[in-house]
């Protein structure tokens, strides 16, 4: 037995990052560092307009003066914030006017990673945004959104066409101070997604955002921005890879959601950014600050997120419920390996009356790796009659890892219910003997296990990612026995 | 240290203390005197703590620290003092009694006594003439001041506290309780320390009450030391009940051996300002701690328990209930800590905080931590924050019971879970009338002692079942 758990362990840990190749595209990039001349370069590249500028100095300055938090459980290297390129862009030959003419090279990237825009826009009926580097490369399906009003774009075309909206709702759920790396990104963002659903329109189609870092030694910092007015409901995924590399690199981004009367948000992420190798080096920093608004009565915000990739993942998707009424939900599989570590969690502000929260976390640790969950449920006076139920189970799969639940509740009125819960143990072996006994062998006996243990969140994604992150949970801890 | 907290007077005092108890003029502890210097030197390091720390960012002293305290600096014996002081005994409970007053020691005949069969009780500035060996084997090494500014100023200006040393093989029936009283003079700034230590296979029984004798003002700064060998059993209860206008940090670091079982029970009653620490390290394979607690806060009371626990070694067990009701403007902290470390396999833990809030006003801010390193585990933790069951307040009235009584039978019945543990029945009866009172608003510090239980019954819990 002994033996066996050895060398499953030893192959889960080996189980090879498969996004991990380099597009070989031409870039345009920043010059290494990090100055006003950095950020006001990054300004002109994109012909940005000067209160957007004014915005990214003013979070510039208030960032010189912060200091990186140090308060996760997390053990990061120095950064070194001089020695990062902060904008890179594939090379634009000439202006596109169709798909076919995107850089063959880009198209087959997509394709590597699953994402063939061609097929997405053919086959199922999802509509892609696709970030490379910094810079925004395609966005499919403007056309037929466009008919229901929903504006789905990259961010620079969004500043350049809606700039009233984005000046009206940029920072508003995330301000240019809010923490170190969200000053950061304020500062230097490059590219992202910008959507907006118009009064009473459901959206017809899953929106999707897909990440990628290919250049060396930058740093993507892209910008997400949803706004969902009354009574509109979006379903959103984000996606994101890396090439392999040595160096560790750095992911700063921002995403914010407001969600209006009676507007319903559901944010999916599967985040699988390239976790190092399995000494542990290279791999992706994972530094995202993601919020979201309740503003108006009866609205909710969904967080669903599966974190298996990064070297190091710091994120805590939150909800400020201020509407009356108004319902926050989060949903976390992350997994750790080799030595990954991720402090991940979610914030429930809760302002108004009757606001209801979930918070659903799922923490599976393997290898030498350490998995936090840091969260708050906060409700204020005013909320009253709200609920808040959590609940955090974590999973050890080897002796060398850590499960860790850091909890923060706070409560501050008579009527409001908060209940917390959380468990910590290893695979059971009655659970294991029980189907190994059935005939099922120990490898897949775990998978089955760890797949029900994840169930609970998995069930919350839309199709398309349920089964992909399905397939990662497999690679990543298909045969660990605890 | 920010300059705000340069401001405290206390600050200013320390150095003269120190000198007037350690330095050239005193004389206390000659063999202390370097752990005492090193202490100070920690504390000068860190400081007193303020709310940009971590694990003081819901607890704000600088109110509690913005007077000009002061602090007796010689006599550490005292003898046949104020008897009305130490009135607050459990009537009918058979035990031993020691008393503090403001950090001294208070004795009749002897402040050391040695019993028959070796078991040593009494003042810990005696036990360290008498025994010093003893005494510094496991003085300071449990209670840490590297990283504990209380614990620090505690080690380096501590003037008395209690010494216990049961021998091995030794049970003690009668309990030993400890009052530890503050008052009489105004904005009085104590340092109480103890040290109990049970060799192998040994049991004790211990009472820890911190009393005021009346309003003043003041601020107890107190560290227990307990030392549990291989088998050892030790029920240790903390009954705190000091006025409004005083403060108490209280820390409690407990060491454990093999086999050996802790069972803590902290009943906070009153107070202004109280903060408990708790460091529970289980060193020996079969160990267990049970760390319980209610606490029962009003006006602007706040009270704060930390409960860290150190699962070091494999096949130990913990378990930890805190329960508490706020009313008013009262605000609680709970921050429970269990660290499971890399080999400690076969580790069970269990952490729980409830919480009532009776009022808009009151607060609560609660952090049950897991930190695990070890897989082989089964750890848990919950935390609620509610209010009473309308259904079961629905269910009590409509068989004719009014509201209020109630609301009390259900508020009494939450608080029951932690007070009924309490082994010993006199004592158990004592604290869930007191438990009644106090829900009942009328246990606030009476003019000279707490358990004043004259007071005719407000309300009836006893039901007529023949009338239903």
């Amino acid at each position: 037995m002994a033996q066996d758990e050895k060398r499953l362990i030893e192959e889960v840990t080996q189980s090879e990052y498969k996004y991990g190749f380099v597009t070989d595209i031409e870039t345009e990039t920043a010059p290494k560092g990090l100055n006003e001349d950095t950020v006001r370069y990054i300004s002109t590249q994109k012909n940005e307009p000067e209160w957007l500028l004014e915005h990214r100095l003013k979070a510039f300055r208030k960032w010189k003066e912060m200091e990186q938090p140090n308060w996760a459980h997390l053990k990061i290297a120095e950064i070194d914030f001089q020695d990062i390129i902060y904008y890179a862009a594939p090379k634009k030959k000439k202006e596109l006017a169709s798909l076919d003419e995107v850089d063959p090279e880009l198209i087959d990237t997509f394709n590597k990673l699953g994402i063939s825009l061609e097929e997405q826009k053919r086959l199922s009926n999802v509509a892609v945004d696709a970030v490379i580097d910094s810079v925004s490369v395609k966005t499919t399906f403007t056309d037929t959104l466009a008919k229901h009003g929903i504006l789905f774009c990259s961010f620079s075309d969004a500043v350049k066409n809606y700039p009233d909206l984005v000046k009206k709702y940029l920072g508003m759920a995330v301000s240019p101070s809010d923490n170190f790396f969200a000053a950061l990104n304020t500062a230097v963002f490059s590219d992202g997604s910008f959507c907006y659903i118009p009064k009473g329109v459901r959206s017809p189609m899953e929106l999707s955002t897909y990440f990628r870092i290919n250049a060396a030694n930058t740093g993507q910092f892209e910008r997400t921005l949803i706004i969902a007015e009354e009574g509109s409901y979006v379903s959103y995924m984000e996606g994101c890879t890396a090439p392999q590399r040595d160096e560790n690199q750095l992911h700063a981004a921002i995403v914010e959601i407001i969600a209006m009367k009676d507007a319903e948000v559901k944010y999916s992420t599967v985040q699988n950014w390239y976790p190092g190798n399995k000494e542990g080096k290279g791999g992706i920093y994972n530094f995202v600050t993601k919020r979201g608004i309740c503003k108006g009565d009866h609205s909710k915000i969904s967080w669903t997120q599966v974190e298996t990739g990064s070297a190091i993942t710091w994120k805590y998707p939150s909800c400020i419920l201020s509407g009356d009424n108004s319902v926050g939900e989060f949903y976390s599989v992350a997994v750790t390996n080799n030595y990954q570590q991720a402090d991940t969690g979610s914030k429930m502000i809760h302002l108004g009356k009757n606001t209801k929260s979930t918070i659903i976390s799922k923490g599976i640790s393997a290898g030498h790796s350490n998995n936090s969950y840091r969260g708050l449920v906060k409700m204020t006076k005013r909320a009253t009659n709200s609920r808040n139920y959590s609940q955090c189970d974590s999973l050890l799969l080897g002796d060398q890892c850590g499960a860790h639940t850091f909890p923060y509740i706070e409560g501050a009125n008579k009527s409001s219910i908060i209940e917390h819960e959380a468990t910590t143990s290893k695979i059971s072996e009655d659970q294991l003997f029980y189907c190994q006994q059935r005939g099922i062998s120990q490898e897949s006996a775990v998978g089955l296990i760890v797949n029900g243990y994840a169930k609970e969140v998995l069930n919350k994604l839309p199709m398309e990612f349920a089964v992909e992150a399905q397939k990662l949970l497999s690679i990543s801890l298909e045969g660990s026995v605890g | 240290m920010s300059k705000e907290l340069n401001s405290i007077p206390v600050l200013d005092s320390i150095p003269q203390w120190f000198d007037a108890i350690v330095g050239k003029e005193g004389n206390a502890f000659k063999g202390l005197q370097n752990v005492r210097t090193s202490a100070l030197e920690d504390f000068n390091r860190l400081g007193f703590p303020n709310k940009k720390m971590e694990k003081w960012r819901s607890t704000d002293l600088k109110n509690v620290l913005s007077f000009d305290y002061s602090m007796a600096t010689k006599d550490f014996l005292m003898k046949d003092i104020l008897e009305e002081v130490f009135e607050c005994e459990v009537q009918e409970l058979d035990s031993y009694v020691m008393n503090l007053y403001k950090g001294r020691f208070v004795y009749k005949e002897s402040p050391l006594h040695i019993l028959d069969d070796g078991v040593i009780v009494g003042s810990l500035s005696a036990a360290f003439d008498k025994y010093p060996e003893l005494v510094e084997k496991h003085f300071g090494k449990y209670a840490k001041t590297e990283n504990n500014a209380f614990n620090a100023l505690n080690t380096a200006l501590f003037l008395d506290g209690l010494f216990v040393y049961i021998p091995k093989n030794v049970k003690v029936e009668k309990p030993l309780q400890l009052i530890n009283a503050v008052g009489t003079t105004e904005d009085v700034f104590v340092q109480n320390r103890n040290l109990i230590i049970l060799e192998e296979n040994s049991q004790l029984t211990l009472i820890h009450c911190d009393d005021s004798y009346n309003y003043k003002r003041s601020f107890t700064n107190s560290v227990t030391e307990i030392v549990l060998g291989a088998n050892a059993s030790i029920d240790h209860y903390r009954l705190q009940n000091i006025n409004n206008n005083s403060s108490l940090k209280s820390t409690v670091a407990v060491e454990q051996a093999r086999d050996s079982r802790l069972n803590t029970n902290s009943i906070i009653l009153n107070g202004g300002l109280i903060r408990n620490e708790s460091f529970v390290t289980l060193n020996g394979e079969g160990a267990h701690a049970d760390i319980l607690g209610v606490y029962l806060a009003d006006k602007n009371q706040h009270i704060d328990n930390q409960v860290y626990v150190d699962h070091a070694v494999p096949h130990c067990t913990s378990n930890e209930l805190f329960k508490g009701i706020l009313d008013d403007y009262a605000r609680a902290v709970f921050n429970g800590h269990i660290l499971v470390r890399r080999d400690a396999q076969e580790t069970l833990a269990s952490q729980n905080n409830a919480n009532i809030i009776l009022t808009d006003k009151a607060m609560i801010n609660t952090k049950p931590f897991l930190e695990i390193y070890a897989d082989d585990v089964k750890c848990s933790h919950g935390a609620t924050v509610g209010q009473l069951d309308d259904s079961a307040l629905f269910y009590i009235r409509q068989r004719g019971i009014s509201e209020d009584n109630a609301r009390m039978l259900l508020m009494y019945a939450f608080a029951a879970e932690v007070t009924q543990k309490i082994k010993i029945d006199s004592l158990r009866e004592r604290v869930e009338d007191m438990v009644k009172k106090r829900l009942r608003g009328e246990l606030s510090i009476c003019d000279q002692c707490v358990l004043q239980c004259s007071n005719p019954e407000k309300y009836n819990f006893e039901i007529d079942m023949s009338k239903i």
